[in-house]
């Protein structure tokens, strides 16, 4: 049990050109915490998790992570080479479109296995009952393993990129809208899949989302994002429950009641 | 230590900036504190206040002014400035809250909710399970929906749940938001005797209770609510 972050972000901004794409933005995520960075589309979120994920450099300022042996190492001054070996083992990046993060042209299990390899697994027989056991973790029955994420439908993709992500055992994972095309039934299932995955294996996570919904069930903080800036951040109960910016007020008061 | 929550000068108002920044004032100047051992009730119309005062001891709602102060493992802490973490520490650790809803959560069984915050601070699975499954009894859910989800159940049902989920722990400091409001006498009885119970452990408990009779039965102290009506130093 450590009380030092696992990721420090101090004065992030990225501008195209002359427009920004979010700006002086700072915070800690600590081990096992879920983060939920929310507003509406254009408000600079996705932007922030890409630089975070090193898919975007930013214009100016840091990003800090604490790797396994708890050196700290800036973010931006990695090599190529080391980024992608952080992407490939204690990162995750579970995309909006689920296209994106899967290889639609080979199997499911190998879909899983392939990160596994990638950590220097060279076991067959190892990573094939690896992949079966995280298959069932995300609810996917076994005897799809061998068929192609291209057969699946947009729920079992998206549960398939969950599986491939965690397999490696991420100490943080990014989530780009991760219940984004999903019908609500689908999404809920999903939901609470995650939920109890981040729980059990005591993820960090930053979850880009604009359902308050989904910040609501599974993050523990959240930072509410408008024209690139945060306006506000804290708890996510209490954001939620007791709104002070405008914004985020009107964010609130724009959830339909069901 | 004897007072484990000490409410001290605190003022919340509500700024609602979509009707044209209109300042609603809740509450101003609230001081009380409550010693280990002894059930407060906040006492107050509708509209008094009860709710948020309770709302900010959680942390769920900001406090513009003032402190609240809690013993968190022997430290002082101020929720009304704490950052996140650490009010979720409190939680965990030492505030406990009976809320007047269950928020239930898709596919997770009432038993499950229940042991959830034992399991959140270490203690095994079963042991968590044999505890929730002797509360639930207690408070005589029906067994055999004790692996359901709450979602489906009666008003009642789910509040015994959510009551069950509150008194699991033993934090030092438990606040309960009307936690017998759908209960019948039967189970209003057991929560009386929970309450009683957690009282002679030590625990410190703030609450609000609407019904009369409960509120007899286990208030050592009625904090009067509309002495720290804001309307009268606002206006």
């Amino acid at each position: 049990m450590t009380d030092e972050p696992l990721l420090r972000v101090t004065a992030l901004s990225k501008y195209y050109g002359s427009r920004i794409g979010c700006e002086d933005i700072s915070f800690d995520l600590w081990p096992g915490e879920v983060l939920a960075v929310v507003g509406e589309s254009g408000s600079g979120k996705t932007t922030l998790l890409n630089c975070l994920a090193t898919r975007l450099l930013p214009t100016s300022g840091t990003a800090s992570y604490r790797m396994r042996d708890n050196q700290w190492r800036d973010l931006y001054r990695m090599s190529e080479a080391e980024r992608r070996f952080l992407m490939r083992t204690d990162w995750g990046f579970v995309h909006q479109n689920p296209a994106d993060g899967l290889r639609m042209t080979v199997s499911a299990g190998a879909n899983v296995g392939e990160r596994l390899m990638a950590i220097g697994d060279r076991h067959y027989g190892n990573i094939r009952s690896t992949a079966v056991d995280w298959l069932g973790r995300v609810e996917i029955d076994e005897e799809r393993i061998d068929d192609e994420p291209r057969a699946f439908s947009g729920g079992m993709r998206q549960r398939l990129q969950i599986a491939r992500n965690l397999v490696t055992g991420p100490r943080l994972v990014f989530m780009d809208e991760p219940t984004g095309g999903l019908d609500v039934s689908v999404q809920a299932r999903l939901l609470d899949l995650l939920r109890g995955l981040v729980t059990d294996l005591g993820l960090a996570a930053i979850v880009v989302t604009h359902d308050l919904a989904v910040a609501r069930l599974l993050s523990q903080r959240m930072m509410v994002m408008k024209d690139g800036h945060v306006v506000e951040a804290g708890l996510t109960d209490r954001v939620l429950d007791d709104p002070r910016a405008p914004y985020t007020q009107l964010l609130v008061s724009s959830i339909l009641q069901v | 230590m004897a007072t484990p929550l000490i409410v001290s000068e605190v003022a919340k108002a509500f700024t609602m900036h979509l009707r044209g920044g209109i300042r609603l004032p809740v509450v101003a100047n609230v001081s009380f504190s409550i010693r280990a051992g002894e059930c407060a009730v906040l006492g107050g119309p509708s509209g008094a206040g009860k709710s948020s005062i309770l709302k900010m001891v959680y942390g769920n709602y900001g406090v513009d002014q003032g402190q609240i102060i809690v013993d968190h493992h022997g430290q002082l802490v101020d929720l009304a400035t704490a950052n996140p973490r650490t009010v979720l520490a409190v939680r965990r650790d030492t505030i406990g809250y009976v809320s007047q809803f269950l928020r239930t959560v898709p596919r997770v069984s009432a038993l499950d909710v229940v042991a959830e915050p034992l399991v959140a601070r270490g203690i095994n699975r079963d042991e968590a399970h044999a505890r929730a499954s002797e509360l639930l009894g207690r408070l005589n859910l029906p067994e055999r929906l004790w692996s359901l989800p709450p979602a489906t159940f009666s008003g009642g049902e789910q509040q015994r749940v959510n009551i069950a989920r509150g008194f699991i722990t033993d934090h030092p400091v438990l606040l309960l938001d009307e936690p017998t409001a759908s209960l019948d006498a039967t189970n209003r009885e057991v929560v009386i005797s929970l309450i009683e119970e957690k009282k002679q452990k030590g625990t410190a408990l703030l609450g609000i209770f609407h019904d009369a009779d409960v509120r007899e039965a286990v208030a050592d102290r009625i904090v009067d609510v509309t002495t720290f009506a804001a309307g009268k130093v606002a206006a």
